[in-house]
C-alpha cells in the first residue's frame, strides 16, 4: 500500500508539473488565502503584544480607585466628580488589606507651566511618593521626593519627557532649573524616563509630579483638604488583584458607612480589567481574520474542485484503462484525492512563504511590529490539507464511479 | 479439470428508455485453457457485449459465467477489478495507453494495482517489453512510438501479470497490414509457445485465420462454432 501511495504522489506531481499554468492558477486561491491569514495574524499578534506592552507601562499589578459620581436631585455628574476618597482612606486601606503591598494617591490639574520665556499647558499631579513606585516610574536624571520634601511641602517637581521637550533647549539639563506653576516657583529635581502612549492613546510623558502636600497647600487651592483624585494600590501577585479589589470595596464601604442598598461611591479598576478590554478587541479582530480565511480557503477549494472535475472528464479514458487493468474504486479515489491534496498543500506552502515574507516586509517598510507564530503556520498547513481533502472528495468519488466500459469508449 | 471459460445461457438485456434491447440471448460457450479463439460477427451482433462479460467489465443479466472456476456473474465491482487484475489481459483496438507516460510505466500499470514494490514492477515490466521486442524503448512516450509499437506496449501491459486469458478486441483495427501481421505473430507465438489462452474479436477474415477456432455471433447467440483449417504458417517478415 505504501508503494502505491508513494507512486500515486509522484504521478500526481508529474501531472501537475505537466500543467504548470493550470496548476498555478488553481493553487492561487489557496496561496492568497493562506498568505493573507499568516500576514494578518502576524500583524495582529504584533499589535496585541504592543498593546500589552503599553498596559504594562501602567505599572505592575495596579489597582486604581476613582471617586464616585456626584448626584444632585437625580442628576449625575461625571466620574470622579465626587470628593469621596481621602488620603486617610488610602492609608487605612494599606493597613486593612494585607494583599496590598503599597497604596498611593494622586490629584491632578491642568495648568500653565512656565520656564524662562517658554510656557506649556500640562497636567500637574500632586502625588504620594508611593505612587511613583506603584506606577513604575523611573528617572533619566535626578531622583524622587524625599520624606522631608513631603513633610515640608517642598516646592520640588519631577517632569516628563514631553515637558522637557517643550520647555527646555535640546541638551539643556532640566535638573536644578526653576519652573513656575501658577506663579509658584518649583525646583526640578528629577527627569522621568519615557513611557510613551498609554493603552488609551494618551501621552503619558506629558506630566509633572509634585508632592501631594505641596499641591494641596500651595498650588491647587483645594476646598476639601485630604481629598484625592484617585487612589492606587498594587499587589505582589497578579492573581491577587480580584481578591484585593473585593477587599478594598468592603473596607471603603465600611469607612464610607454605606448601607447595603446604596451604590458604591467609588469605582475600582484593576490592570487585569483594562487588559480584558484590549483582549476583547483583539478577539474581534481574530474572528474577522478567521472569517476572511474561511472565505478565501473556500474559494480556493472550489477552484481545486473545479479543475479536478475538468481533469476527471479529460482523463475518462485513462480512468477506464486503469479500471480495466484492475484499479479498484479506492485506487481511483486515492489518485484524485492525492492530486487534490498535492495542489492544496503546494498552494499552502507557497502561501506560508508569501505570508511570512509579507509580514517581514510590513515590519521592514511600515515599521509595524509583527510576530510570526509557528502555530499559525502549522494551522495554515493543516487547513490547506483539509481543504484539498474536502474538495477533492466529490471529483474523486465521481471518477471512481465511472463505468469502465463507457469510460474506455469515451472520446 | 473444468474449462477456462464457461458461459451458460447468458442473457444481457439493456433498457434504453422504454425499449428493451436484448444484446445476448441465452448464449452458451465453453473455451478450454490454451485455445486461440476468434470471435466474429457484424456490429450489433452482441460480440462487444460478450467481450465485456468475458473480460469481467460487465455482468450478465441472466445466466452464469465462470472464469477459471470462479463464478463471476454476481461479484461486486471491486471483486471484478481484482479478477481483471489477476486473470485477464486486455488489448484494445485504440491501444489505450496512458498518454505522456513511458512504455515501461504503461506496462507497469497492472502491477501497480497489485501493490508490488517499484523495483519488482520495473523488472517485470521490462521483461514483458522484451517479450514483445521493445527492449531499448522503455522510456519512449506513446507519441514517440509507431502504432504497431504502441500496440506491442499494450500487449506487454496485458502480459505482465501472466494472465490466464488475453482478450484482444480488434487489436489490428487501427494498424496497417505489416504492423497487423507483426501483432498477430506475437499473439500467435504467445499462444503457441506459452500456452496463453487468447480470445480475439475481429471482423477481418485474414486476422481471424490466425486462430484455431472461430465463433460467429449473430443476434446475441452463437451462429457457428468450428475449428479453422489451421493457422497460416509463420511467414518471414514482410510476407
Amino acid at each position: 500500500m505504501s508503494a502505491f501511495v508513494w507512486l500515486t504522489i509522484l504521478t500526481a506531481l508529474r501531472i501537475l508539473a505537466r500543467n504548470r499554468m493550470r496548476a498555478g492558477l488553481t493553487m492561487l486561491g489557496i496561496v492568497i488565502g493562506v498568505a493573507a491569514v499568516i500576514a494578518m495574524v502576524s500583524i495582529g499578534e504584533g499589535a496585541k503584544q504592543a498593546v500589552q506592552a503599553q498596559i504594562a507601562t501602567m505599572g505592575t499589578n495596579v489597582i486604581i480607585i476613582f471617586p464616585g459620581v456626584t448626584s444632585a436631585s437625580g442628576v449625575r455628574g461625571s466620574q470622579g466628580s465626587a470628593v469621596t476618597l481621602t488620603v486617610s482612606d488610602a492609608v487605612d486601606l494599606k493597613k486593612r488589606v494585607p494583599l496590598l503591598s503599597d497604596t498611593g494617591w494622586a490629584k491632578r490639574d491642568v495648568m500653565q507651566i512656565v520656564y524662562g520665556n517658554r510656557n506649556w499647558n500640562g497636567t500637574v499631579n500632586g502625588v504620594s511618593p508611593s505612587y511613583l513606585t506603584i506606577r513604575d516610574w523611573s528617572f533619566t536624571s535626578g531622583g524622587s521626593f524625599t520624606q522631608t520634601d513631603v513633610e515640608s511641602a517642598a516646592r520640588v517637581a519631577l517632569i516628563g519627557q514631553t515637558i522637557v521637550g517643550n520647555l527646555f533647549e535640546p541638551g539643556e539639563e532640566p535638573v536644578g532649573a526653576v519652573i513656575r506653576l501658577k506663579n509658584v516657583p518649583f525646583r526640578v529635581i528629577g527627569v522621568l524616563a519615557p513611557k510613551g502612549q498609554s493603552a488609551q492613546g494618551t501621552d503619558q510623558d506629558d506630566v509633572i509630579f509634585i508632592p501631594f502636600s505641596t499641591a494641596e497647600r500651595k498650588v491647587f487651592g483645594t476646598s476639601f483638604i485630604g481629598s484625592v483624585g484617585a487612589m492606587f494600590g498594587s499587589t505582589d501577585q497578579v492573581e491577587d488583584l480580584p481578591m484585593a479589589a473585593e477587599q478594598i470595596r468592603e473596607v471603603l464601604r465600611a469607612r464610607h458607612r454605606l448601607q447595603a442598598e446604596q451604590e458604591d461611591d467609588f469605582t475600582i479598576r484593576t490592570q487585569v480589567d483594562i487588559g480584558k478590554v484590549q483582549e476583547g478587541t483583539s478577539e474581534t479582530l481574530t474572528m474577522m481574520l478567521f472569517a476572511i480565511a474561511s472565505v478565501s480557503l473556500l474559494v480556493g477549494g472550489i477552484g481545486i474542485m473545479n479543475i479536478l472535475l475538468v481533469s476527471v472528464t479529460e482523463r475518462t479514458r485513462e480512468i477506464g484503462v486503469r479500471m480495466a487493468v484492475g484499479a479498484k474504486r479506492r485506487h481511483i479515489v486515492m489518485q484524485f484525492l492525492i492530486e487534490a491534496m498535492t495542489l492544496s498543500l503546494v498552494g499552502g506552502v507557497l502561501g506560508i512563504i508569501l505570508g511570512v515574507t509579507g509580514a517581514k516586509l510590513t515590519t521592514l517598510i511600515a515599521g509595524w511590529p509583527t510576530i510570526i507564530s509557528g502555530n499559525v503556520i502549522l494551522l495554515a498547513f493543516f487547513f490547506s490539507l483539509v481543504v484539498g481533502l474536502f474538495f477533492g472528495l466529490y471529483p474523486a468519488n465521481k471518477a471512481s464511479r465511472l463505468n469502465p466500459i463507457e469510460a474506455l469508449r469515451y472520446e | 479439470m473444468s474449462a477456462l471459460i464457461q458461459c451458460e445461457d447468458v442473457w444481457k438485456i439493456y433498457r434504453v428508455g422504454d425499449m428493451e434491447v436484448q444484446a445476448l440471448r441465452g448464449l452458451s460457450l465453453t473455451i478450454e485453457q490454451g485455445e486461440f479463439v476468434a470471435i466474429m460477427g457484424s456490429s450489433g451482433s452482441g460480440k462487444s457485449t460478450l467481450m465485456n462479460i468475458l473480460g469481467c467489465l460487465d455482468q450478465p443479466t441472466k445466466g452464469r459465467y465462470r472464469l477459471n472456476g470462479i463464478e463471476a456473474s454476481n461479484l461486486k465491482p471491486d471483486q471484478l477489478a481484482g479478477i481483471r487484475n489477476q486473470q485477464i489481459g486486455f488489448v484494445f483496438q485504440s491501444f489505450n495507453l496512458i498518454p505522456r507516460t513511458s512504455a515501461l510505466e504503461n506496462a507497469q500499470l497492472p502491477l501497480f494495482y497489485r501493490g508490488l514494490s517499484l523495483k519488482e514492477q520495473r523488472t517485470q515490466a521490462a521483461a514483458a517489453l522484451r517479450r514483445v521486442g521493445l527492449q531499448g524503448r522503455e522510456h519512449h512516450y506513446p507519441t514517440q512510438l509507431s502504432g504497431g509499437q504502441q500496440q506491442r506496449v499494450a500487449i506487454a501491459r496485458a502480459l505482465v501479470t501472466s494472465p490466464s486469458l488475453l482478450l484482444a478486441d480488434e487489436p489490428t483495427g487501427n494498424l496497417d497490414t505489416q504492423s497487423s501481421q507483426e501483432i498477430m505473430r506475437i499473439l500467435d507465438q504467445l499462444n503457441r509457445d506459452e500456452g496463453i489462452t487468447i480470445i480475439l474479436v475481429t471482423h477481418e477474415v485474414d486476422i481471424a485465420a490466425y486462430a484455431a477456432r472461430e465463433i460467429v455471433i449473430k443476434d446475441g447467440q452463437v451462429l457457428s462454432d468450428h475449428l479453422t483449417k489451421g493457422r497460416p504458417t509463420p511467414s518471414p517478415v514482410g510476407g
